[in-house]
């Protein structure tokens, strides 16, 4: 796991942090709209609960395929006692994402013993079964989360504290604001902790750390129970956020879109499961609205990463950093915009096919026109599918060309890094 | 441990694999504060041998004895906090940890930080001091912050006895120490040797027999799974069934 420190030095890393807290505090003057807040929060949300899988993921190297048992059952936590203070119960709501981390908490000791008892595959399908199987008994009792229609609350309820209240939209988002800030500094402080030294020795060589006194079954338990924590608290941030749980907060699919955008944000990286974030609720909010076929778009997009950098987002940007400090960026930014721009000169054709075929099944409904980026289009015009095609085959021919010069560039700038360095 | 008691106690050791018996009913009685020496052809039994008394693998039958308490089928880290440390022949080091971050893994457990989550390790802390003591014992300074995937062969040697020496511990199982060094790497490395198991028991498998016959006190010959001998240097020298078993391999026969 590199940390802030590798990429930035330490001077570097105070500067981000401030920037980090400085973006959540300013954020709101940006966005003000009510979408963009409730964007921003929802941001938020996505921000702890994709750090708390990038504590399985990345620092312990646990693929977990049922991330969302916890969220889920922090928001389910956080709805009832919700539902509890409406009914008169003096608890604070601040608090109340802290009460659904600490029942997720508590349900990951029975749940993650079980889970890290074994490691890798069979670890894997273990979340997936008991993912499955807490899904499955959400639906099947009602009387506990509300069936259908979920769960409702109402997130104005209780005594106002010092006189905030957490009807509005902005006093929600600064409640969040402030719980991301402190779940990251907490998630980020214990990677500098005994179990978090040894959380990583564990995914690096797990047989060895048996040989020095830990019991690496032990610290994944631990790693996982406090990963739950906070998936928790995102989760009970959630319920305040929606006011409102239903059983598909327990999903497969929510958990899997921790794992992928956890995974394109980065997982070597403590920040790039915050990059992964802001893309997670970007793509579920913007992209599922614009088309129909945003599903496939991410499974595109998702299977280029792995490809091209398995390290994600954050990996590509602290490639630029070290190159913008070896004063090389200069040299290579060309060629990193040549192949950007084919590559969308790529998507751009793929996309046009997409759209075609997915209006070809609606076809009667809607008709064979469409818009495309501003042009119009017949699905059912051969010359419209040359067209695509070509666009896409020509962005893939030069993207492959540009990426080869690319490596080229790089290769003689690694061979000769000191007549650079002179410069 | 008890100094009367023998800090390693082996009785009647076997184990199978499937069919194969890889060691067959070895007994062995190792005092404290002894230098040991394992050798034989490859095959005898060696590294499983390690394997069987660090708990990597469990016997198939037979005792095992640490300080006079029982280890046999115990796992890896409850042998380990008794006191006893190894080393492997194929570098088990963490790959993509920095050389310091290598040591303090080692050193955690025995400063009693145990699975502490809720306070940092803060900058120069005695976690920090002993790293610090430990690099400089291996040679390994100017390598503090590397990745250990980028070390050389021999660096990775060196961190692989530098993780094993910081548990401190009591008795020490060292595979093939010097395997893969040269002349001047292996010297140094026997040197440390010598010097961190004073007061400490060691038993250590080398294929180096310039090495084994240099440090060992006593020199157990295992051929076959069985002891073949278990003697002084001197004595195993003269061994004519020894001997035989290398061939006339061994350095001054």
């Amino acid at each position: 796991m590199r940390g802030l420190q590798q990429t930035w030095g330490a001077t570097g890393e105070r500067w981000l942090w401030l920037g980090y807290g400085l973006v959540l505090l300013l954020a709101p003057g940006v966005f003000r709209s009510g979408l963009g807040l409730s964007i921003l929060s929802q941001i938020g949300v996505a921000i702890i609960a994709c750090l708390s899988y990038n504590l399985l993921l990345g620092q312990g190297g646990m693929l977990s395929f049922g991330h969302a048992v916890y969220t889920g059952a922090g928001a389910f936590g956080a709805m009832h006692l919700l539902r509890l203070i409406e009914g008169g119960l003096a608890w604070p709501v601040v608090l109340v994402p802290l009460a659904g981390g600490l029942l997720a908490g508590l349900l990951a000791l029975p749940l993650g013993w079980i889970s890290t008892r074994r490691s890798g595959v069979a670890f894997a399908m273990i979340t997936l079964a008991l993912g499955e199987l807490v899904w499955a008994s959400a639906q099947m009792l009602p009387s506990v989360f509300g069936g259908e229609g979920g769960l409702t609350g109402n997130r104005g309820a209780g005594p106002a504290v010092f006189g905030i209240g957490f009807g509005s939209p902005m006093a929600l988002y600064y409640l969040i604001a402030a719980h991301v800030l402190v779940c990251t500094a907490l998630m980020a402080a214990l990677r500098r902790t005994p179990l978090g030294c040894m959380l990583v020795a564990v995914r690096d060589n797990p047989q060895r750390v048996a040989f020095l006194g830990y019991d690496p079954n032990q610290l994944r338990f631990l790693a996982f129970v406090l990963a739950a924590f906070f998936a928790g608290v995102a989760g009970g941030l959630a319920a305040l956020v929606f006011e409102i749980a239903t059983s598909e907060v327990f999903s497969a699919s929510r958990s899997g879109a921790y794992l992928l955008f956890t995974y394109l944000g980065g997982t070597p990286f403590f920040g790039g499961p915050i990059i992964g974030a802001v893309l997670m609720v970007l793509t579920l909010v913007w992209l599922s609205g614009w088309t129909r076929a945003w599903l496939l778009y991410l499974g595109v997009l998702f299977v280029a990463m792995v490809l091209l950098a398995p390290g994600g987002v954050a990996s590509v940007l602290a490639h630029w950093v070290d190159l913008a400090r070896r004063g090389l960026l200069r040299r290579l930014w060309v060629s990193y915009l040549a192949m950007a721009l084919t590559a969308l000169l790529a998507f751009v054709g793929l996309a046009a096919m997409v759209e075609m075929l997915y209006r070809l099944q609606l076809r009667d409904a809607l008709g064979s026109q469409l818009l495309f980026l501003g042009a119009s289009i017949d699905a059912l015009d051969v010359n419209s599918w040359v067209g695509a095609g070509l666009t896409l085959l020509t962005g893939l021919g030069l993207f492959g060309v540009c990426r080869h010069q690319l490596q080229r560039d790089q290769q003689a700038v690694d061979a000769a890094p000191c007549a650079l360095e002179v410069r | 441990m008890n100094p009367v008691l023998p800090a390693l106690e082996l009785k009647g050791l076997s184990k199978c694999h499937g069919a194969t018996e890889v060691l067959r009913g070895l007994s062995l009685l190792v005092r404290p504060g002894e230098r040991i020496g394992i050798i034989g052809p490859n095959g005898a039994g060696k590294s499983t041998l390690f394997d069987l008394i660090s708990g990597a693998q469990a016997p198939s039958a037979g005792q095992i004895l640490l300080g006079g308490q029982r280890i046999d089928g115990l796992s890896p880290f409850r042998i380990s906090r008794l006191g006893l440390g190894r080393s492997f022949q194929v570098s088990q080091v963490f790959p993509s940890l920095s050389v310091a971050d290598n040591l303090r893994c080692g050193v955690l457990w025995r400063l009693g930080y145990r699975y502490r989550f809720w306070a940092r390790l803060r900058a120069g802390s005695d976690v920090d001091a002993e790293v610090d003591a430990l690099l400089a014992r291996v040679r390994l300074q100017g390598r503090r912050d590397t990745p250990a995937r980028q070390l050389s062969y021999a660096e990775q040697r060196a961190l692989e006895l530098g993780i094993t020496l910081a548990g401190d511990p009591q008795l020490m199982l060292l595979d093939e120490p010097t395997a893969g060094m040269n002349q001047s790497e292996s010297r140094h490395v026997v040197a440390l040797i010598r010097e961190v198991t004073q007061g400490k028991t060691l038993l250590m498998v080398e294929h180096d027999m310039a090495v084994v016959f240099g440090l060992a006190e006593r020199i157990a010959v295992l051929v076959q799974g069985t002891l073949l001998a278990f003697d002084t240097p001197q004595a195993i020298r003269a061994n004519r069934q020894v001997q035989q078993a290398y061939l006339g391999t061994l350095p001054g026969l």
